[in-house]
């Protein structure tokens, strides 16, 4: 069984490596590579695998996967500038992909219990694009 | 860990849902009031998955506006704003239910992706018709099978170009 929890935040970001010119990174990244930045609405939604507690009848608690998410997701990225105040981003591009596997990678740490394990982060940047990070299990 | 990418696109087409191959008591009776006579519209949206390894320094599958050309150039340069029973050469014979739709456009999208799509590792994955918000038609691509084949191609060249014992 799957269960899904899903989590806001907006931030700023670019997308553009400083060492190639500003035609190659327009290349690669559109005008997302604009130097100033702008900011998206982000919606992530985390999926767990597992079953129910047979006493609980739960997965998992999913007032403390919302408690979770706000911690390790929300309140370090909320209204934030991603490249400039949220590590690694001040080395890593903070592209849709690496801001999704970064959540993964945030979350893989914390969300594995003895009943699930962490199967899905998928990360909207505003209503028409989205990166799915897997474990190859599709939810 | 496997990384996708999906893109959603929006665009409005007519169709009438009628089969040759039925009577018209059976085509009413088939497709009810999509069979009316003089067809209807929805306005559709196609989410585009593409699955692969991330560049480990630009951090993205391949730069989107590869795909939005893509999309635009072989899809909705052909179906947006038409009729598909009329309009789409691929629907003379075929009828256009939304299940028909999505594959004509998996079969468009694998045709044309190697011309638009590089780094040539990340895979289309999946297509997704929305008819309206509340029916969807879902392809599903094989991706390990499709992997296997591109490897021993892959291969094959190799051992074709390399003499053995160089």
């Amino acid at each position: 069984m799957f269960i899904t929890r899903k989590a806001e935040f907006s931030a700023s970001h670019t997308c553009r490596i400083e060492s190639l010119s500003d035609a190659q990174n327009f290349h690669l990244y559109g005008e997302e590579s604009n130097r100033s930045g702008h900011g998206h609405n982000y919606t992530v939604e985390v999926t767990l695998e597992g079953e129910p507690d047979p006493i609980t009848g739960m997965v998992m608690d999913l007032k403390e996967l919302k408690e979770i998410l706000e911690r390790e997701i929300v309140e370090p990225m909320d209204h934030r500038f991603l490249n400039f105040e949220v590590p690694p981003f001040d080395k890593v591009v903070p592209t849709t992909a690496n801001v999704a596997a970064e959540i993964w990678k945030r979350l893989s740490g914390t969300l594995h219990g003895e009943s699930y394990r962490l199967a899905r982060v998928r990360l909207f940047e505003g209503p028409d694009t989205y990166v799915d990070i897997t474990n190859g299990v599709r939810p | 860990m496997t990384v996708s990418l999906t893109r959603r696109y929006r665009f409005c087409a007519s169709h009438r849902l009628h089969s040759v191959l039925l009577n018209d008591v059976e085509n009413q009776r088939l497709y009810g009031k999509c069979n009316n006579p003089y067809g209807h519209g929805h306005d559709y949206t196609l989410s585009v998955t593409a699955s692969g390894p991330l560049d480990p320094m630009a951090g993205i599958l391949f730069p989107i506006s590869h795909l939005d050309r893509l999309v635009d150039e072989h899809i909705l340069a052909r179906f947006a704003h038409r009729n598909f029973n009329v309009d789409v050469a691929e629907f003379e014979t075929v009828v256009p239910t939304t299940e028909n739709i999505a594959l004509v456009i998996v079969d468009l999208l694998r045709k044309n992706w190697a011309d638009y799509i590089y780094p040539a590792s990340a895979q289309l994955t999946r297509v997704q018709m929305e008819e309206t918000d509340r029916n969807s038609f879902e392809v599903v691509l094989p991706v390990a099978a499709r992997r296997a084949d591109a490897h021993l191609e892959e291969l094959r060249e190799v051992e074709g170009r390399v003499p053995v014992n160089a």
